[in-house]
């Protein structure tokens, strides 16, 4: 049911950018698309800075080996790291490299019933696949938005189609970018333990993707759009100084595309896709491992107005002597 | 420990990132859409102008597998009806200018066709 819900909602988004956009091309040419932009920007902020808000008074390093002890004893930096170098590398290969998503495993009856741990790399290959194709992707599409192109850019568009199958040149990020999110979903589909835990906004971001993505490769290899009308629309909305004129030209299947995009811009700030933020702050992450080497004082404890027994004696010492209790100042 | 810094420090790359073709656009300008030289005395192309902004790739390939693996040598247009000999020499490039025309619009939007590795321009320099 919450496949089926985030299927149709996908669609029925779609459909609406790809019938809607003739009637009025400006509301989802300029007006949607600045909308969605200014939503993300300030939602990104409005969540990242909220975050930062929290206070994190103790370190939760999760670990998976030794700590720094004596130095004959072995430990794992990278994996428990005592020190801001050695947690940067950490955060640098969780972010890079995704390392976390290595230690999924797959528990499955052995003999006798025992159950059995092995390694499920294909979560971290989907992420991994995935992930970059998606970053290369939206720095392709650079090229649409900037005059001159970049020179960055067009290296990575000459390293993605170095293949140069077809034409238009067939990207290999095209395909990973598809084939990835095919798999996360199927994942979730098909491996009854994911299925359980998955929710609606688990699907409903996939499908979302996947919309984009399938979108944007009918729009590069099979139906071709007009690219100059393109280009001068966005660059026109990045300038704001954005052209109606140009609007009639575009096909519909790019306002539909454009209405996803702008869809997940929109959704973004309140969804799971903050991850993207989030795999920054993971406080068991990024957060070296010195509980006892050295000493953390909360940073919120107030100042405790103190009453020492000298300051007391002072204060009571010509009392306490009046009825014969002991005093340490004579 | 107050990390605060560190996440607007953070947040605020990222913000530059995200926001790159607004202050580059900001800085250089949107450029301006590329203006074709047309030739002269044409009155129309192979194919109707919509479809040859948007499909002129594929034709030129389907055309490349007609004449090389398939030994075809005349293209019909579909269009107008009118049969061309299938050549990038005796046809496209015989009316249009690569430098005024080709390259005008692939260097706009930054695309690398592939032509050019074998095949050279009869009316450039």
């Amino acid at each position: 049911m919450k496949v089926i819900i985030g299927l149709i909602a996908v669609s029925v988004l779609f459909l609406a950018g790809y019938g809607l956009s003739g009637a009025a091309p400006y509301l989802f040419g300029v007006i949607i698309p600045y909308a969605a932009f200014a939503l993300f920007l300030a939602g990104f902020v409005y969540r990242v800075l909220a975050w930062a808000k929290v206070p994190v008074p103790f370190r939760i390093t999760t670990t998976c080996g030794g700590h720094k002890t004596h130095d004959w004893l072995p430990r794992s930096k990278y994996d428990n790291p005592s020190n801001a170098v050695e947690t940067f590398i950490r955060m640098l290969l969780e972010v890079l490299c995704f390392r976390s998503l290595l230690k999924n495993t797959k528990t499955q009856p052995g003999d006798d019933n025992k159950p059995v741990y092995a390694t499920e790399i294909f979560l971290w290959l989907g992420a991994i696949v995935f992930h970059y194709s998606m970053l290369v992707v939206l720095l392709r599409h650079i090229r649409l938005f900037v005059q001159p192109t970049p020179a960055f850019v067009t290296m990575i568009e000459r390293a993605d189609g170095f293949f140069q199958v077809g034409v238009p040149v067939f990207y290999l990020t095209s395909f990973g970018l598809i084939a990835g999110l095919v798999y996360l979903l199927a994942r979730r589909l098909f491996n009854p333990q994911v299925r359980y835990i998955s929710l609606l906004n688990d699907y409903f971001p996939l499908f979302l993707l996947l919309g984009i993505g399938i979108s944007g490769f009918w729009l590069r290899y099979i139906s071709k759009a007009d690219v100059i009308a393109i280009k001068e629309l966005a660059t026109g909305l990045v300038t704001f100084t954005p052209s109606a004129a140009i609007l009639s030209s575009i096909s519909p299947l790019f306002f539909g595309h454009l209405f996803l995009v702008c869809v997940l811009l929109m959704y973004f700030p309140f969804s799971k896709l903050m991850h993207i933020a989030g795999v920054f702050l993971s406080p068991t992450r990024n957060m070296a491992n010195n509980n006892r080497a050295v000493r953390h004082i909360n940073p919120w404890n107030y100042p405790v107005k103190l009453h020492t027994y000298e300051e007391y004696e002072e204060e009571f010492g010509e009392l306490m002597k009046a009825v014969g209790l002991p005093v340490e100042k004579e | 420990m107050n990390d605060k810094w560190k996440i607007i420090l953070g947040l605020v790359v990222f913000l530059a990132a995200v926001t790159f073709p607004v202050w580059r656009g900001a800085i250089a300008g949107a450029g301006e859409p590329p203006e074709l030289q047309l030739p002269e005395g044409k009155t129309k192309c192979i194919e109707s102008k919509e479809f040859m902004i948007d499909n002129h790739m594929n034709m030129l390939d389907e055309w490349r597998n007609m004449l090389v693996r398939e030994d075809i040598h005349e293209y019909t247009s579909k269009e107008y009806g009118d049969t061309y000999e299938i050549s990038l020499n005796k046809t496209c490039l015989n009316c249009h200018k690569k430098t005024e025309f080709c390259d005008k619009c692939h260097a706009y939007a930054d695309v690398e066709p592939y032509c050019w590795d074998c095949h050279y321009d009869p009316k450039g320099d």
